[in-house]
């Protein structure tokens, strides 16, 4: 990657993790990582956000809360999975509550495997996802979409 | 009487990174009633300890929760040794005192940046979070994991430490007790923080009891209880006082903590000046057959642990209650009659771990 085209904004839900993730997700914004420099926020409206980093396996309260956050977010929009758990299910794959990685619920882009993942592996895959996000917004606006318009 | 209304709050907040739900009944700006609802993170995880066998759940264990990890081993650990008649070497016990009061640091660190950030503090969130990684690099270099780190084990611990890491450590705790020192009078005396936490969210002595708060939260409320004098691990040969304040409000549980952190810098010094030569574990032979029931401080207050084996590999229960579900009852009394714009600031105030209490 060259350069970041734009300053992407970040959301982050906990869809049933440990925490461990959750911590290293907030860690990536302060002074020693500071994924700010990037242009990068953490914002928490998923309205206004165009990278959802999620964590943590998906249980059967959580589903719905993360389909509606994911429908919530405009097009285009990358999904990262950060954590083993949130890749496969992890060590909780077994549990009676745990239906598995996130991608049996919503499309997911990037995944950032790791127990707890750590903060350079995050960022790793944010980046990724900004390249994926660039090739999202050149297909978007040749379908007809906005610049920046939300699908309606 | 004004109109009510109710106000959800969460799951998906930008001031807690876990999810949690509450249903806040308002008439007009205060609160006069609130209704949390949980499940966000149910797992099951005291379920797997029927598939796992007893040594290999200590992983499980220690992923209840990626902030309290290090206790929930030791927790669990404790309990399986004490069902099992073990006696854990010396030096073992010491090194699990290090790594909790390590861990307890590194969590009181964690909880002063989300409360600065609740109260829009942005640079003291920032600065209490990089004094924080000064510790996780000290886990990284003696444990080799930043959050999960997996070092307690069945009969003792997994890894040792050598007198370098040792002074090491010595050194980190010296400067972060050096660079702690004003962000310690930022949150105790700055004016701005004292307007957002002074008199917000009193709990009475007597209440915090009968509501059964736990922690810090009790101890903020007057009351002298701290599940370490009870005598696990290496704690009755080190200098524990129960830090108390008397207020019981908002405050009062901020300087707790803080205070907190200074006796957990005395207790790793302590730990280390005393700590003898010798084995870190002990072969465990044999399963477990037989119950216990367990309690340890955790950094968020008293956590409880039951095993009970019947002589097989795999555990017949194992049952954990964290502090956050004991601090619920008297968050939910704190936040009646408070203002919609405290509410956040209530909610961290328990410092909850949401993830603990679903398990």
């Amino acid at each position: 990657m060259n350069k970041v085209s734009k300053s992407p904004w970040l959301l982050h839900y906990d869809a049933s993790s440990c925490n461990g993730c959750d911590i290293e997700v907030l860690d990536c914004l302060t002074p020693k990582y500071d994924i700010e420099r990037f242009g990068i926020i953490n914002t928490g409206d998923p309205f206004q956000a165009d990278i959802l980093l999620i964590t943590g396996g998906v249980n059967s309260q959580t589903e719905s809360v993360v389909k509606q956050i994911y429908s919530q977010m405009p097009e285009p929009k990358v999904v990262v999975a950060v954590g083993i758990c949130a890749c496969t299910g992890g060590v909780f794959k077994e549990c009676y509550n745990i239906r598995g990685g996130i991608d049996t619920v919503i499309p997911v882009d990037v995944y950032v495997p790791g127990c707890a993942a750590r903060p350079e592996s995050i960022i790793d895959g944010v980046v990724k996802a900004l390249e994926i996000l660039d090739e999202k917004q050149a297909e978007h606006k040749k379908n007809g979409g906005g610049a920046h318009g939300i699908s309606k | 009487m004004a109109k009510r209304s109710i106000v959800p709050f969460g799951p998906q907040h930008p001031v807690l990174p876990e999810p949690v739900h509450l249903d806040l009944v308002l008439e007009d700006e205060t609160v006069v009633g609130a209704v949390p609802s949980i499940g966000y993170i149910h797992r099951g995880l005291e379920k797997l300890v029927e598939k796992r066998d007893f040594k290999q759940y200590v992983y499980i264990a220690e992923r209840v929760c990626g902030i309290c990890s290090c206790g929930h081993g030791l927790g669990y650990c404790e309990s399986v040794e004490q069902v099992m008649g073990i006696e854990v070497p010396d030096r073992a016990k010491f090194l699990r005192v290090i790594w909790m009061e390590m861990s307890r640091v590194h969590s009181h660190l964690l909880w002063l940046g989300l409360l600065a950030d609740a109260m829009g503090f942005e640079s003291l969130f920032m600065e209490s979070w990089r004094l924080r990684e000064k510790i996780l690099d000290m886990f990284d270099e003696t444990t080799g994991g930043r959050i999960i780190h997996s070092v307690n084990c069945v009969g003792g611990v997994q890894k040792d430490m050598d007198s370098t890491m040792l002074n090491g450590i010595l050194e980190a705790v010296k400067d972060l007790e050096k660079e702690m020192r004003p962000v310690a009078d930022t949150f105790l005396e700055d004016y701005t923080v004292q307007s957002r936490l002074k008199g917000v969210g009193v709990l009475s002595r007597e209440r915090a009891i009968e509501l059964g708060a736990v922690g810090p939260m009790l101890r903020a409320s007057g009351e002298e209880y701290d599940a370490r004098l009870l005598g696990y691990a290496a704690y009755p040969n080190l200098t524990v006082e129960p830090v108390t304040s008397k207020d019981g409000d908002s405050y009062a549980r901020c300087e707790v903590r803080i205070k907190e952190l200074f006796q957990s810098f005395d207790l790793i010094r302590e730990a280390i000046g005393k700590i003898p030569e010798g084995d870190i574990s002990v072969p465990v032979k044999g399963n477990p057959s037989g119950e216990f029931f367990m309690r340890i401080e955790q950094p968020r207050g008293e956590a409880v642990y039951y095993v009970k084996g019947s002589g097989k590999k795999f555990l017949e229960r194992f049952r954990l209650r964290t502090p956050t579900t004991s601090n619920i009852p008297p968050m939910v009394e704190t936040l009646k009659g408070c203002q919609l714009a405290d509410v956040p600031l209530l909610i961290l105030t328990i410092d909850p771990c949401v993830s603990c209490t679903e398990r």
